[in-house]
């Protein structure tokens, strides 16, 4: 993956294969401390203890096209490159919650990439479940909620192209304002 | 700054143009979103495929994601379902190659036959 925005998207392809009908993503940028955190939480299906220990397994998947999964194992080699850990907290029929946390200036921490095309693919891609996003530095902060976005679009899918290129849009201006996710 | 307002003003110019029957008569673009196909470009690809689509006012038309496909070396792949027809599978794509399959395919009906896996495959 050449940038963390991939590995969210990645990331969240779990959540959506559990199930999920609202995913939260949230990033935590806090250059006082060089600190980065990064947690995606979801309400899905959840996993066992012996399956959520199995999930950072390159080996394990619950796919059925390959042997390998890959997405998980990835995104803790590259926390842990930078001094960083993730932890996994699932409860079967509740959800499961994924922290990351690594140093923020640590030279080997990819860029954060394009997290506009992130957030707005995932929704695009999954109308029916909900997301929250949000994204905190030292300047400021920004939320998205596609609940609100669907309150005030009432009848038109979000899904809808125009709504999309407005959401993209949104958080790439929202994001500069805040100077998050600089590369 | 954007703000929620100006959304109210998309909805109100879109509801017209938007068609409300949840019918499955439109063209679906399926995008292959697993871990393969996003380390291999999928992302850009489907944002070209929303710009294309978004650009030409295509009505009917629905961008989606399914999980591997199940040849990963193809990546980034995408399948096109068009009414009535047997589905189209390119591979290797990219967002150049999005902008000839949204007119040849999408728009004129014509498959691009030298982006198709079976093209890819005779080739190898």
């Amino acid at each position: 993956m050449q940038d963390l925005s991939l590995h969210l998207l990645d990331l969240a392809q779990n959540s959506i294969a559990a199930g999920a009908s609202l995913i939260r993503i949230s990033i935590d940028e806090d250059g006082q401390r060089d600190r980065l955190k990064i947690i995606i939480e979801d309400n899905g299906r959840g996993m066992d203890e012996v399956a959520a220990k199995r999930a950072t397994d390159p080996f394990y998947t619950t796919r059925t096209t390959r042997k390998v999964g890959l997405g998980l194992p990835l995104f803790i080699a590259t926390m842990e490159r930078c001094q960083g850990s993730v932890t996994i907290k699932s409860t079967v029929g509740k959800g499961t919650a994924l922290r990351a946390q690594c140093s923020l200036a640590h030279i080997d921490r990819p860029p954060f990439g394009r997290l506009d095309d992130t957030i707005s693919t995932l929704i695009l891609c999954n109308p029916e479940i909900d997301f929250e996003y949000h994204h905190k530095t030292d300047s400021g902060e920004f939320k998205l909620d596609t609940r609100e976005v669907r309150k005030t679009i009432g009848e038109i899918p979000i899904h809808h192209p125009e709504i999309i290129s407005w959401i993209q849009s949104y958080i790439g201006e929202g994001l500069n304002e805040i100077n998050g996710g600089v590369q | 700054m954007k703000t929620l307002k100006e959304l109210e003003e998309i909805r109100q110019r879109t509801l017209e143009s938007v068609n409300l029957r949840k019918d499955r008569t439109g063209t679906r673009v399926v995008v292959g979103m697993a871990t393969c196909g996003i380390a291999a470009g999928a992302r850009p690809v489907l944002m070209a495929f929303v710009e294309e689509i978004r650009n030409r006012k295509l009505q009917h038309v629905t961008v989606t994601q399914t999980g591997c496909i199940g040849v990963c070396r193809l990546e980034p792949m995408v399948e096109v379902y068009l009414p009535g027809e047997e589905k189209v599978t390119y591979v290797k794509m990219t967002p150049e190659k999005v902008k000839r399959v949204v007119a040849e395919h999408l728009v004129n009906g014509q498959v691009v036959r030298e982006f198709t896996i079976g093209a890819e495959e005779k080739v190898e």
